[in-house]
C-alpha cells in the first residue's frame, strides 16, 4: 500500500476556484486499491502506470464459493456511487432505480462492485490525481488512455479483490463498451454480459460530437493549456458547453420538445435579448453549471478520446466475430428506440457478430422516448429484461 | 428434471399446441436450433427440457422476448422477414418456423433463408384446405372465421394463406426436399403419412412439414 502523498497545491490559495474534483480525485471518500511498480498497468499506448490507484464501491456480500459477483460499468460521466449518495452532489447513486436490494440487480442475491474507470476523476488515477513523479497532478502529463486500458485496471482491481469470475457484468454507453471489451479480452471471467445503448465501435458522428465538447473546453482561456490545477483556474464554462452538447445528444427530440416545447422560461415573452428566455436554455444551463461542481475538465477530454478510440473489430482483424470466438459468455443486448447516439443498429451489429460466432445472445429493444439515457430512467422493460437475465444466469450458474 | 420435462409438456397441452408436441418429434435430441417466431418461448423450453437442444430464438414482441429472457432462453427482438438475413449459412441443425409463416411478408424468401441458416427446417402451419375452411367460404360466400382461425380478413395477421398442397408446390419450386410431413385433425391426432395427399388436405387442419435443401 502507498499512502496519497500530502497535497497542497499552488492553486488551492484561490479557494473557490477549486471544485471538489481534485479532492475526490485524489482522497475519495470510497475504498482505494493501490498498485505500485510491482504491479504497472501496461497501456494500449505502449505506455505504463506505475503507481496507480483505482477506488471502487461495492454492495451486498460475495458469496462463499464468489460466484454470484456482478462488475458494474459507469458511463462518461458517471462514477463508482452506483447506488449509494454521491460524496459531492449528495444526490443518490446514478444506477439507484437499478441496483440495490429487492431492485433488478438485487444486493440482496449478488455482489455488486463498480470502480471508477482509469481516466476518471473520482478517485482512480486520472488527469487530476497527483504524478508521484512530481507531486504535481498529470493533468496532460497522463498518457491518453483506451477502453482497453479501462478493463485491464479493473481486471487488475478483481484479482486484488480476489474475485475470479464474474456472474454478470453490464454498462450502458461507455460502460457497454467496456462490457464489450471485457466479453472480448476476459471471456472465460464473464459468465454474462448485458451491454446497454452501446455499440462496439464509435460512429463518426459520435466523435464529431465528442470533438466539440474537447474544443469547448480548450478554448476556455482557463484551461491554461490544461494546466489549470496548478494555476488556480478552472475552465467552468468550457466544460460547461462541452457537458450542454452532449446532453443533448442523450436525449430524444421528442421527448425534449414534450417536455419543454417552445416554453418560455419565467416570463410571457421575448425578451430580445440573449438570456435564457426559452426552458430548454435554462435546462441545458443548469445541467452545464452542476456538471462542472463534480467533474474535471481534463478528465472529460481523456473519457472521450477513449470513447473515440474505442473499435472492437479493428483490434481483431476488422472482424468483429473473431472478438467473440468460442465464447461461452450469455449475452443479452439493449438498445432503445429512441436513441440517436447509439441507435440500434449499432448493437445490432454486436448481435450479428455474436450469432456468427455461435454465442448465446439475446437481444432486445426497448420502445421508448428516453433516448440514449433510457438506461438511467424508469424503464419498467428494461427492470423487467435485466432482472429476468440476471435470475436466469444465476440459477444456471446454481446460485440459490 | 423428470419435473420439468412434465411441465413443458403441460403447457404445451395447456396452449392447444398439439403442432408443437409433433415438432419436438421431428428435433434430433441435442441439436441446436433456431425457433422463428417463438412467442413466449413455450417450444423452445420445451425442446431444451425433453430434446437437449441448444436453443435461440427470434421473436417480433417485446413482451414475448422479455419473457422468453426471464426464462433463461437466448432470444433476439427481430422480424422473420428481415433478420434471417443476418445469420451465417448453416448455423443450425434446425430452423423451426410454427404457425408464422402465413404472417410472413415474402415466405417464400423465408423459406430459402432458413434452408440457408440451417440444414433442415421445419414448418407449421394452417391450412387453408381444410374441408370446414371450404364449406365456410361455399356456403356462406365470406371469408372463414374458425376457432382455430379467429380473425376477420381486415384484422387478421395472417396475410398469406395457403393449404398443404400450396406448400408441397413451393418446396418443389425451391428445389427443396420434403423428408416428412404429418398432418394434424381438429383433435389433434395425426394422420397417417401413407394416405394420398387430397385427405391431407381436406382434412387435416394443420400441417408440420419437415424439409431440406
Amino acid at each position: 500500500m502507498v499512502d496519497t502523498p500530502d497535497i497542497t497545491l499552488p492553486g488551492a490559495q484561490h479557494g473557490a476556484a477549486f471544485g471538489a474534483p481534485p479532492n475526490e480525485a485524489n482522497r475519495p471518500s470510497s475504498p482505494v486499491v493501490h498498485f505500485g511498480p510491482e504491479a504497472p498497468l501496461r497501456l494500449d499506448s505502449g505506455r505504463s502506470l506505475t503507481r496507480w490507484q483505482v477506488a471502487y464501491q461495492t454492495y451486498g456480500k460475495l458469496n462463499a464459493d464468489k460466484t454470484n459477483a456482478i462488475l458494474v460499468c459507469h458511463a462518461l460521466t458517471g462514477d463508482q456511487h452506483v447506488a449509494s449518495t454521491h460524496p459531492v452532489t449528495g444526490k443518490p447513486g446514478w444506477w439507484w432505480r437499478m441496483v440495490g436490494p429487492g431492485l433488478p440487480i438485487d444486493t440482496d442475491r449478488y455482489f455488486v462492485i463498480c470502480p471508477n474507470v482509469v481516466g476518471g476523476c473520482m478517485g482512480t488515477t486520472g488527469p487530476a490525481s497527483i504524478n508521484p513523479e512530481t507531486g504535481l497532478p498529470y493533468m496532460l502529463d497522463l498518457p491518453v488512455l483506451t477502453i482497453g486500458d479501462m478493463v485491464r485496471a479493473q481486471a487488475m482491481l478483481l484479482d486484488r479483490l480476489g474475485i475470479p469470475t464474474l456472474l454478470s457484468m453490464l454498462g450502458g454507453s461507455m460502460g457497454g463498451m467496456q462490457v464489450l471489451q471485457w466479453a472480448a479480452t476476459y471471456p472465460d471471467r464473464v459468465f454474462s454480459a448485458v451491454p446497454i445503448a452501446a455499440g462496439a465501435r464509435h460512429s463518426s458522428q459520435n466523435i464529431a460530437f465528442h470533438e466539440v465538447g474537447r474544443q469547448a473546453i480548450m478554448a476556455d482561456p482557463d484551461w491554461r493549456s490544461g494546466r489549470y490545477l496548478v494555476e488556480g483556474t478552472n475552465p467552468r464554462k468550457g466544460l460547461a458547453v462541452a457537458r450542454m452538447a452532449a446532453h443533448i445528444t442523450y436525449m430524444s427530440d421528442k421527448a425534449l420538445h414534450e417536455k419543454f416545447g417552445r416554453n418560455l422560461q419565467d416570463r410571457d415573452k421575448p425578451t430580445f435579448g440573449f438570456d435564457a428566455d426559452f426552458q430548454i436554455e435554462s435546462y441545458l444551463r443548469h445541467q452545464g453549471m452542476t456538471f462542472v461542481e463534480r467533474f474535471d475538465a481534463n478528465s472529460y477530454l481523456y473519457m472521450t478520446r477513449a470513447m473515440d478510440y474505442f473499435d472492437l473489430a479493428a483490434d481483431y482483424g476488422g472482424r468483429l466475430a473473431n472478438a467473440f470466438k468460442g465464447t461461452k459468455t450469455r449475452f443479452c443486448a439493449v438498445s432503445f428506440t429512441s436513441d440517436w447516439l447509439f441507435p440500434t443498429a449499432e448493437i445490432k451489429t454486436v448481435v450479428k457478430a455474436l450469432n456468427a460466432a455461435g454465442a448465446s445472445v439475446s437481444f432486445v429493444e426497448i420502445e421508448t422516448l428516453g433516448g440514449h439515457d433510457a438506461f438511467l430512467l424508469d424503464e419498467p422493460e428494461l427492470f423487467a429484461t435485466i432482472r429476468g437475465f440476471l435470475g436466469a444466469a444465476a440459477r444456471a450458474r446454481g446460485i440459490q | 428434471m423428470e419435473q420439468s420435462v412434465q411441465r413443458a409438456e403441460q403447457q404445451v397441452r395447456a396452449a392447444h399446441r398439439f403442432d408443437l408436441m409433433t415438432v419436438a418429434q421431428l428435433i434430433t435430441p441435442g441439436a441446436k436450433v433456431l425457433d422463428v417466431g417463438c412467442g413466449d418461448g413455450v417450444l423452445l423450453k420445451l425442446l431444451e427440457e425433453t430434446r437437449q437442444v441448444e436453443g435461440r430464438g427470434i421473436e417480433i414482441s417485446q413482451k414475448g422476448v422479455n419473457e422468453c429472457v426471464a426464462q433463461g432462453l437466448s432470444v433476439m427482438q427481430g422480424d422473420a422477414d428481415t433478420d434471417l438475413a443476418d445469420y451465417p449459412d448453416d448455423a443450425f441443425d434446425f430452423v423451426i418456423l410454427s404457425q408464422t409463416l402465413q404472417a410472413t411478408h415474402r415466405p417464400r424468401e423465408v423459406i430459402e433463408q432458413m434452408l440457408r441458416i440451417g440444414r433442415k427446417a421445419v414448418v407449421s402451419f394452417p391450412n387453408f384446405g381444410h374441408w370446414r375452411m371450404r364449406l365456410l367460404l361455399l356456403f356462406t360466400g365470406r371469408m372463414p372465421v374458425t376457432r382455430h382461425l379467429p380473425y376477420s380478413w381486415y384484422d387478421t395477421p395472417n396475410i398469406h394463406f395457403f393449404t398443404i398442397r400450396d406448400f408441397m408446390a413451393l418446396v418443389k419450386e425451391i428445389g427443396a426436399t420434403i423428408e416428412t410431413g404429418v398432418a394434424l385433425t381438429e383433435g389433434g391426432r395425426s394422420l397417417p403419412w401413407k394416405l394420398p395427399w387430397w385427405v391431407w388436405n381436406l382434412f387435416g387442419q394443420q400441417a408440420v412439414f419437415l424439409i431440406r435443401r
